[in-house]
């Protein structure tokens, strides 16, 4: 397992879904391990009762149906299916409605959807999930950005309630694929996946959703610095240390 | 999850030579190391290996030191002579190298007929001095290559010939947890008929970022120019000039990618902060669902 995940450290994010499947069937003693360990872009389906598009992940998947956030219902149906509490469901409602207007909010576009489910330990697991695609070339707008896509999985343990207080854990997965491509520059390509947890325990006054929301932007806006910052950061570092651009100043000299 | 088909030995070379051909620059051999234990079948994994490698190496140009501190030798399929054979043309040596362990056992001096008639050597000579004063320059851990891949036997004015520049730069910092890659190969056309020298540069640079995270980038870009034919020393400084011209626009191109980012890009997918400026309203979130039940109520009314 850890010699898997070191190779999927490696092989280039854009190809993660081909390293998967070539891995599933080389250990398919680890498939459920791998599954959840192993994040991949997110699809999505449309909702034909709802006219919505909704996102699939493992956690709404039963045998080969997804469960819509919105109608509830599996596509394609399935007898036997699990199904949240009525009291989880609804909450379950509320968090996909208060988490697409979040994601108008930051994404101005994309797609959400929230998923919940109990668990063992008397407290319930959120899988809060975006994905939104960047500009298609033709579309003209001033940026460069010619491709582009951010898929962001957030699960969230939500441990039983005591003394008002309840425990929330936190996994984040961002996806990033960004594209441009010019005439004059080639084509320029940054993709990766990073992954952080985040552990509080907070006081549910104001109820779970507002917990997990806050926890979920901080997160976010982290992942997102981090991705900026640090990790584009760093592979640009690396451009200037194979080929150092002091040079540049010293040619411009002759010319001027 | 019932469709446990073990696979066949065949089908595990497959994928096991996948793994290795993707390998990031400089990777191979971690990703090596995993794939033995996930296969868990040596065989298997020596039979990949020894397909795979040969292709990497010469895929990524890697760069290996020949024994009695002579140099290094650059494998490419431009210098490949046979399997693991393979020519630096500087040394005028041939390099025998171990494509799976990835270093070079023994050289051997290059044969007459492995190596460019005097006529050609002279415009190769020239160029290779050129290109190792302006690789020395601009890639600290550069290493550098000219090779002649047309035409090697002409013996004087009247034959078209074809040269290519190679300058391959890697920087492995395994315990940065960051590897990069910049590999430049310019094709050089030498048009005797028409007096013309035409160039064809790819340029590929990568890096990979990795603490706690994977994150590539992936680079690409061609170009082409031309320049006309003259005496084996002023080709040489011509096409090194050239060389230096596009290479320092395109770490320029590059750079303004990466200055773009933020602003542009970057914000198309997702903001910093929200279209409202303030971090979102996670306590009053009540209003979004009266909104939503008055505009429903209005849908209805209509």
């Amino acid at each position: 397992m850890e010699a898997a995940m070191g190779l999927m450290r490696r092989i280039h994010p854009k190809q993660s879904e081909t390293a998967l499947s070539a891995l599933l069937s080389l250990l398919p003693h680890h498939s459920s391990d791998l599954l959840s360990q192993v994040d991949q872009p997110l699809q999505v389906l449309f909702d034909t009762d709802c006219g919505k598009e909704f996102i699939l992940c493992e956690y709404n998947r039963d045998a080969d149906s997804y469960r819509s956030p919105w109608s509830n219902k599996y596509q394609p149906p399935l007898e036997d299916a699990p199904y949240p509490s009525s009291e989880l469901r609804k909450l379950e409602i509320e968090a996909n409605d208060v988490f697409a207007v979040y994601r108008d909010q930051y994404y101005e576009g994309g797609i959400s959807s929230v998923y919940m489910w109990e668990d063992e330990n008397e407290g319930f697991v959120a899988c809060f999930l975006i994905k939104k695609d960047g500009l298609k070339p033709g579309q003209g707008r001033r940026s460069s950005l010619q491709e582009g896509a951010w898929d962001a999985i957030h699960v969230i343990e939500v441990g039983p309630e005591e003394e008002g207080m309840a425990h929330y854990c936190l996994t984040s997965t961002v996806m990033l694929y960004l594209t441009t491509k010019d005439e004059s520059s080639g084509s320029f390509n940054l993709s990766g996946s990073i992954r952080r947890q985040m552990n509080m325990d907070l006081t549910v006054a104001e109820g779970h959703l507002c917990n997990m929301g806050r926890m979920i932007e901080e997160m976010e806006g982290k992942l997102r610095n981090s991705l900026d910052q640090v990790y584009f950061g760093k592979t640009r570092e690396m451009v200037c240390t194979l080929r150092p651009p002091s040079e540049i100043a010293q040619m411009r000299l002759p010319d001027s | 999850m019932a469709e446990e088909v073990e696979l066949s030995d065949e089908q595990k070379k497959d994928i096991a030579k996948w793994f290795l051909l993707n390998s990031p620059a400089g990777e191979i051999q971690y990703v090596a190391k995993d794939l033995r234990t996930v296969l868990n079948d040596d065989g298997v994994y020596n039979e990949a290996a020894l397909d795979a490698f040969p292709v990497y190496n010469k895929t990524h140009m890697i760069c290996l030191e020949m024994p009695g501190r002579i140099g290094d030798v650059l494998v490419t399929s431009y210098g490949e002579l046979a399997g693991n054979e393979f020519l630096d043309p500087r040394t005028a040596q041939v390099a025998i190298i171990d494509h799976v362990k990835q270093v070079c056992t023994e050289v051997r001096p290059a044969s007459d007929e492995e190596l460019p008639s005097p006529y050609i050597e002279e415009f190769r000579g020239a160029l290779d001095a050129e290109i190792l004063k302006y690789a020395g320059e601009a890639y600290p851990k550069g290493v550098c290559s000219v090779f002649c891949t047309d035409g090697k036997d002409a013996e004087g004015p009247g034959s078209n010939f074809e040269l290519v520049v190679v300058i391959s730069a890697t920087k492995l910092s395994p315990q940065n947890f960051c590897n990069g890659s910049w590999l430049s190969v310019w094709k050089i056309e030498f048009k005797d008929d028409i007096q013309v020298l035409e160039l064809t540069g790819k340029l590929q640079v990568g890096a990979h970022y990795f603490e706690e995270g994977n994150v590539q980038l992936d680079a690409k870009h061609e170009c082409k120019d031309s320049t006309i034919f003259q005496s084996p020393d002023d080709c040489a400084v011509s096409i090194a000039n050239i060389i230096r011209h596009h290479e320092t626009e395109y770490l320029g191109s590059l750079e303004a990618s990466y200055l773009n980012l933020p602003d542009t890009t970057f914000k198309d997918l997702r903001r910093k902060l929200p279209v409202t400026r303030t971090l979102f309203p996670w306590h009053n979130t009540l209003q979004f669902s009266l909104t939503r039940d008055i505009q429903k109520e209005l849908g209805i009314g209509k």
